[in-house]
Formats: C-alpha cells, structure tokens, sequence
C-alpha cells in the first residue's frame, strides 16, 4: 500500500442536538468546523483555535469536550450537543435563563462554552458547591473576566431545576 | 489563529493488532489517542503524517482492572476515567492527584493515560505556530539545525511535561508495549531517554497498550507549579510514595517532571532510609532534586525557578506524607 494515500472523505453519521444526520466529512476536518460549516450551528465559537480557551466546548455522548481539537469523523455515531440544543419549544435552558437575567454573558462570544460545560457538571452533579463549579469551568476563558456572574448564573440554574 | 488542518487520512483499527499492522503499512503515520496534544500541534503545522492511526476504537485498550495486588490501566483509558476510578485512588493516590491537574476537565475527557505518557516534549521555541517559526529559522527538534535553548549543544532540549509519569514511576509501574515482534513488559523509567527530539524508546511499530501497578501500602501525593492554576503544563512537578513516618522511613521515592526532556526518578533517596524527616532529610532531598533537574530556557519561567520550585514541592510533599498530612494508600 501506498504510505501516501489520497486524503478522502467519509460518511460520518451523528446525532446533533436530537437529530441523526448523515454528511460526507473529510478525514481531517474537526468538530467546530463541522458543526459550524456543515450542520450551519454557528452557535458554537472558535475561540483560541487551540484547545485552549473553551469557547468551543459541545457535548459529545454528555461529556463536555473541546470540538476545536476534535475530529468530527471520530464522533461517527454519537450524539453531539450544542447551544443550540438547549432552548426547548421557544422556551429557554435554565442555564440560558439564569446567564441573562444574572448578566452572566457579557460580550457572549464565551458563553455558549460556559454553558455547554456548566451542563455537563450539573447532569453529573445536580448540586455542585460554588468550588466544584469553578473547577468544572476552569478550562473556560472569558475575556470579559466577567467570572463571578457566571458562577451565580450556575448557581441559580442548579437551583432551579433542583 | 493557527492554519487549517492538512489533509491526512484517517484509519480507525479495531485491535492492538490491527494498528501494528496499519502502522507498518503506512510509513508517514502518527498514532491518535485523544488527540488533545497532537491535533494542536498538527493546527500548528508540526508534522504533516500522511495517516493518522486513531485508538478510540480499540476495545482492549479502553480497560481498568483493579485487584487487591494492583492494577492495570490499558493507555486508552481517559484521564476523566482514572479520576472516577476510587479503587485506583485508594490504592495510588499520586495517580488521582496528578491526573486532577492535567488541562481542563473537558480535556480530561478525551486525553488519555497512554497520550500523557507518551506527551511529545515542549518548549517556548517550539510550540509554536508556523510563521513563529520559520520566523526564527525553525528549530532543532522540528526542521531546523539549532536548538535556540542551548545553540551550541548538539541535542533538543524540549522538556516532558506530562503529569501522569511521576506519579506511576513513584508506585514502580511497569508499561506493556506491542509490536510486530510480540509483547514486552518494562518498567516506566526504560520507556524514556534524556533526548527532547526522541524522547520515547518505543520502536516504529510499537504501541503503548497498558499500565500495570502493585499495590505496596505507600502514602503518596502529586504537586505542580504552573502559571495558570488550571490548563497549564508544569512548570515543574513533582511525585513522591513513602512508607514511615516521621520517625523513620522506610521506603522514599521521588519523581520529577517539567524539568528534564524525560521525567526523572531521583536517585540517591535509598540513601535517606532508616532517618527521621527533619530538616537535615529535607535539606538532603532538596540537593537531590537540585542537582538532578536540568530546567534550561523552554519556558517564559526562569530555569532556576523551577529548579527550586521542584525542590520546594518535593520537600513540601515528603513532609505532609510523613506527618500524615496526605491521602494514605
């Protein structure tokens, strides 16, 4: 075989936000890019391009992770959620609620991260204390520095669906 | 902003075997496990493999086995796994402490115990993007003739900085390693050289696939300066396993990363055996640690700090172990 084959695409079949959809993903294309370019959810920002900053952080199989540094042909078969997911039937997430009315999101361009990551912790962990939710954010940047706000905002969430 | 991704083609093999044999038949290709180092680095355009070699669909790799003797933790288990896991804690505290500081907790759920083994070294000359460094002529490690750390040594200088290694060389793990010509079991410490260009000894067609422990009842812990308190590489890190008190010791093990192109374990503690842990010992260990830590300019931090930041944490951590002050085994 040749040690140069031709780079190709693939049929990558994957749940977004409920809905199983089926694309011809390149081989290096990545998450971010898919979800962004492809599915159209622009919701989910490219921050640092790096791994970095967490501005691009979805839900893959419920776990919180990094699409900018993930490879969309790798998700083939599971489920991805993004801040487009959360609000249902034109009603808002309770962590969308609590970042508005909290002033949680400044700027905005962090917080579909934020709150991508501030879901997974309260599926895993309903009533996080204020340290466990810095600890679950702390691979998010927001550049507003706007952090207490953002702690209340979850705060008030985990305390509304409790 | 970092460039697109270069093309490459993506093989998903289902077995240890299956990516040993992908492996040989593409010359050009780099293994994947989680992908959180070395898709960074391919954004950056270092490296250009024309196939990548992903893990996540091997079932083998994937596992942890927990008895009272020890463990054994396959290399595609993930960090978030090894955390969850409070036998594995119970059993080797260094472990959990040390993979609770490694990136950000989304990270944690893609990298995986065998990626921060075998984590590629770093430097300020290096990870870096393309136009940085073609700006500066490359460097030694990547494309270029010097290495801008030490221009007239004739090796890479690019430090390891993985968290996980410490904290197993500290509990005496040993790595399982296959290849075209079988299996083999070796301990962690051969797994590396002090060579930030090659600093790993597994041949061509070698896969790291598993990590295996013994339980030996020793108080151990995990500690790590960093610029930033979460996400960061060390600066400097720092494992040590114990069995004593205060009194005496019986067993002392100390272990550093962030500071050599391999991580190091210290030698000369045997020597610290059967002594009370008093400041003459911590005096003792501190000369360890600073006469082996080899810190030179691979990061914004000042070599000499970290130099004394290791020594300050292994002093720090022999002493809360001793006095109880730790998680205990």
């Amino acid at each position: 075989m040749s040690s140069q084959p031709p780079p190709r695409k693939q049929i990558v079949r994957m749940r977004v936000n409920g809905r199983w959809r089926e694309d011809a993903v390149a081989d290096h294309a990545l998450l971010v890019d898919y979800l962004r370019e492809t599915a159209g959810l622009t919701g989910t920002k490219t921050g640092c391009d790096g791994g970095e900053c967490g501005a691009c952080a979805v839900l893959v199989d419920g776990v919180a992770v990094p699409s900018c540094i993930t490879l969309a042909a790798r998700c083939d078969g599971h489920s991805v959620e993004t801040i487009e997911g959360m609000a249902q039937g034109g009603r808002l997430h309770r962590l969308q609620k609590a970042f508005h009315e909290q002033l949680g999101a400044q700027c905005g361009f962090c917080t579909p991260g934020m709150i991508m990551a501030a879901e997974a912790l309260l599926r895993k962990n309903p009533k996080p204390t204020e340290a466990e939710i810095r600890s679950a954010l702390s691979g998010n940047l927001c550049r507003c520095t706007g952090y207490v706000k953002i702690v209340k905002a979850v705060q008030i969430a985990a305390e509304a669906g409790s | 902003m970092t460039r697109p991704i270069h093309d490459f083609r993506l093989l998903r093999p289902q077995s240890v075997d299956a990516v040993i044999e992908a492996r040989s038949m593409h010359e050009n290709s780099r293994i994947v496990a989680g992908g959180t180092d070395l898709i960074v680095n391919l954004r950056r355009g270092i490296g250009r493999p024309s196939v990548l070699i992903s893990l996540d669909g091997v079932e083998e790799i994937g596992q942890t086995f927990v008895s009272p003797d020890g463990a054994r933790i396959g290399s595609g288990v993930t960090i978030a796994a090894v955390l969850a896991d409070r036998e594995l804690a119970a059993k080797f505290p260094a472990l959990a402490a040390a993979a609770m500081t490694i990136a950000g907790p989304s990270h944690r759920n893609l990298a995986t115990v065998g990626g921060n083994l075998c984590l590629d070294t770093r430097c300020i000359y290096y990870n870096q993007s393309e136009w940085w460094r073609a700006s500066n002529g490359y460097c030694l490690k990547h494309r270029g003739e010097v290495c801008h750390v030490a221009p007239q040594g004739d090796r890479c200088h690019a430090v390891f900085s993985g968290d996980l290694a410490p904290a197993l060389l500290v509990h005496g793990a040993e790595v399982e390693l296959a290849g075209s010509g079988g299996r083999r079991r070796m301990p962690l410490a051969d797994l590396y050289r002090e060579d930030g260009r090659a600093h790993l000894t597994l041949a061509d067609d070698e896969i790291l696939v598993g990590v295996h422990l013994k339980h030996e009842s020793l108080r151990s812990g995990y500690a790590k300066v960093r610029t930033r308190k979460a996400m960061d590489f060390p600066l400097a890190g720092v494992a040590v396993a114990l069995d004593g008190n205060v009194g005496a010791l019986r067993a002392l093990r100390v272990a550093l990363t962030g500071t050599n192109s391999c991580p190091v374990l210290l030698q000369g503690t045997d020597e610290l055996l059967g002594k009370p842990v008093d400041e003459a010992l911590l005096k003792s260990i501190d000369k360890l640690v600073q006469r082996q830590a080899q810190p030179v300019r691979t990061t914004l931090a000042s070599a000499n700090y970290r130099r004394l930041a290791a020594a300050g944490l292994a002093r720090r951590l022999t002493d809360s172990l001793a006095t109880g002050n730790a998680s205990v085994s």
